[in-house]
């Protein structure tokens, strides 16, 4: 399998009045072409950051302290803002943001703003790229007449199918998807999906799906990456992943998600709260909610290692061969 | 230990039961428009909704949002005056209920969790104050010791433990979880017989939300509550209730025991609700029926079944006439022309 994108030892921290915030914390990751990646995790556990360090796009206390992100060999972290923008963000990566409706400017036509994107990044004349905006619209099951249409005029779905379309403006490899349908009913929610993975398998796009939402992972990436409190606790293929999880900390996530096949099952909880990233506890970061804890994960951090099974790769001194 | 999931000897004694409840809100239209328009425009938010609630009975509404779930739990304690129809607590008509003291004394009996513990939990009192003030204005406690007490009780149960160490904080000094749980133990205090909770954990993130559930299943079974949980989620709907309704549009479209519901589905509307519900596992290959388009406007819903713009299986009766809810065993109802053979 060819890949795309390499994120090597990446740290992305926030500089606060209170020190700086570890939101992202030596992760690694990769994404093949064609592919689905799953980042998934529960708020603050820092999965945002990670996609955002991606294209660049921080919030101006965000900072990248180290690591390595690589497009077919390219460093993007080395990179400057200005080339970043001619010719990473929206040509070769691109973004759907979270909460759709928040995302599209309420007082311009979605048609305007799909042009918008494309003109500003390509070197096309308007007229041609508002042809695109329409057959984009089409592509994603809006009429293409509705290019004039005003976001409050569009329903939730329909707004988060043209942030979608937006995101394919410029015919990128990678598309990031942050909670691409977290606001949307059930049956809305399928939709857009259905869309989304429709379009990744015919465009030949890459993708990176970020999701507190563990079923929906399930259902539409290859392969998936767990994170809590700032670092990748396990990694690997979907099937596996979820069918055998290893790192207690996936193990409890996936039960505590009730489904609607197969037998009623009682549903874990996780006793306690995600730790602040400003004061990490010292070892395993899990550990204070662990119920495998012992005297080692509070002493030593455990290194994300491959394991016996095949590409898994799981941060648990529960099977590592290391001792103190 | 093994877990055997909740068996329940349910007496057959109703708390709650609604007759044809019916809830229209009035369009407001502008200036110019009342003075051409005709008729004025209703909202159908909640149209012949009928149902029983038994002693200690979880039940579930289900829906999309718009659905009219979140209406019917309100017009059930009067926070919302309904249009017509009957609800009857312990055989009581509470509508009938015309004094503000009669109200309030009925209120110490059913209570409600509303979906978001931001909004819900006043930001400038104290988690003390929020607990007790039931508490004062149903005049329970006699005195501040007990009220004390009671308070603490309640943290207690909620696993806010040392209740001394949440008593003094602010809403704004608590995470998602934590504000979640002082709203329920700020209903649970008068320990009601009736509770409506509305999508009590859908602001929470998963991990956090299996222990939030736990408590409450606790303290429901503690005090043999009954529960209409109103959910959008019907994966979670299995996980807590007993029956549950499927609501589209302002109407009850099935209802039944929830694992027959959700195993067997009858109407074509659950049976989407249910496919569209993505599972945790990657393995599970299931046909998906995904339903197309949405919602039709609640302001004119379609003639005959209200669903029939939407179902895969509509035929000529349904644009034409309304499926009754009509029963196809003794616990299992269905609205749908394919099932009233």
């Amino acid at each position: 399998m060819e890949s795309l994108l390499t994120v090597e030892n990446l740290k992305m921290y926030y500089d606060t009045l209170r020190g700086s915030v570890r939101a992202v914390d030596d992760v690694s990751f990769e994404v093949n072409k064609r592919q689905a990646l799953g980042l998934a995790g529960e708020s603050g556990c820092g999965k945002t950051s990670a996609a955002l360090s991606v294209i660049k796009m921080l919030p101006s206390n965000g900072r990248i302290i180290d690591g390595k992100i690589t497009l077919d060999g390219e460093d993007i972290v080395k990179m400057k803002e200005d080339e970043v923008r001619k010719r990473i963000r929206w040509k070769r990566i691109s973004m759907i943001f979270q909460g759709a409706m928040n995302a599209l400017h309420p007082t311009y036509t979605i048609g305007y703003q799909i042009t918008e994107a494309i003109v500003k990044h390509e070197d096309v004349k308007k007229r041609e790229a508002e042809e695109r905006a329409g057959k984009l619209l089409e592509l994603v099951g809006i009429e293409a007449s509705k290019v004039d249409r005003y976001p409050h005029e569009l329903s939730g779905g329909m707004k988060q199918r043209a942030v979608t379309a937006m995101a394919l403006a410029c015919d990128p490899d990678l598309i990031i998807a942050d909670e691409p349908t977290t606001a949307l009913d059930v049956i809305v929610q399928a939709q857009v999906l259905r869309v989304i993975k429709e379009l990744k398998s015919r465009l030949d796009i890459s993708m990176i799906l970020i999701s507190h939402d563990l079923s929906m992972i399930a259902e539409t990436c290859d392969k998936s990456a767990i994170m809590y409190a700032g670092k990748i606790v396990e990694y690997g293929d979907v099937v596996p992943l979820f069918t055998e999880p290893l790192h207690p900390y996936t193990q409890k996530l996936i039960n505590a998600f009730p489904s609607v096949l197969g037998p009623k099952k009682e549903l874990t909880s996780i006793h306690g709260f995600p730790p602040d990233l400003l004061n990490p506890p010292s070892g395993c970061r899990f550990h204070p909610r662990c119920e495998h804890s012992m005297e080692i994960c509070r002493l030593k951090e455990p290194a994300l290692t491959e394991t016996g099974k095949k590409k898994r790769q799981v941060a648990c001194h529960l099977y590592g061969e290391s001792k103190i | 230990m093994p877990f055997i999931w909740r068996v329940k000897d349910l007496t057959e004694e109703t708390t709650l039961e609604t007759r044809n409840l019916v809830k229209h809100f009035e369009l407001k239209l502008g200036f110019f428009k009342t003075l051409v328009s005709k008729e004025t425009p209703y909202v159908h938010a909640v149209d012949g909704v009928s149902f029983k609630i038994k002693k200690g009975e979880i039940f579930g509404l289900v829906g999309e949002s718009g659905c009219g779930k979140t209406t019917t739990g309100r017009l059930l304690l009067r926070l919302t005056e309904p249009t017509q129809g009957e609800v009857l607590f312990k055989g009581v008509d509470i509508l009938s209920l015309a004094l503000e003291s009669e109200v309030r004394k009925l209120r110490r009996k059913i209570q409600i969790i509303f979906q978001d513990p931001y909004e819900s939990l006043n930001p400038r009192m104290s988690v003390f104050d929020i607990i007790a003030e039931p508490l004062q204005i149903q005049k329970v406690a006699s005195n501040s010791d007990e009220l004390n007490n009671l308070v603490a009780e309640a943290l207690n149960d909620l696993d806010l433990v040392p209740p001394e160490e949440f008593m003094y904080r602010f809403p704004h000094e608590l995470s998602g979880g934590q504000r979640q749980r002082v709203a329920i133990a700020r209903a649970f205090v008068l320990k009601p017989e009736f509770m409506v909770a509305d999508e009590p954990v859908s602001m929470l993130d998963a991990s956090i939300r299996s222990e939030v559930l736990k408590l409450l299943l606790g303290l429901q079974k503690k005090l043999h509550t009954s529960f209409l949980y109103i959910t959008h989620d019907i994966a979670l709907a299995r996980h807590m209730c007993d029956r549950i309704a499927v609501m589209y549009l302002g109407k009850i479209v099935e209802k039944g025991a929830t694992e027959d519901v959700i195993l067997k589905p009858l109407h074509p509307y659950t049976e989407a609700l249910i496919a569209a519900v993505p599972v945790p596992d990657p393995t599970a290959r299931r046909i998906k029926v995904v339903i197309k388009g949405q919602v039709p406007s609640a302001v004119n819903p379609p003639p005959g079944c209200r669903f029939n713009t939407r179902c895969p299986h509509a035929m000529e009766i349904c644009r034409k006439k309304e499926p009754p809810l009509i029963p196809i065993d003794k616990n299992r109802h269905v609205a749908c022309y394919l099932h009233s053979s």
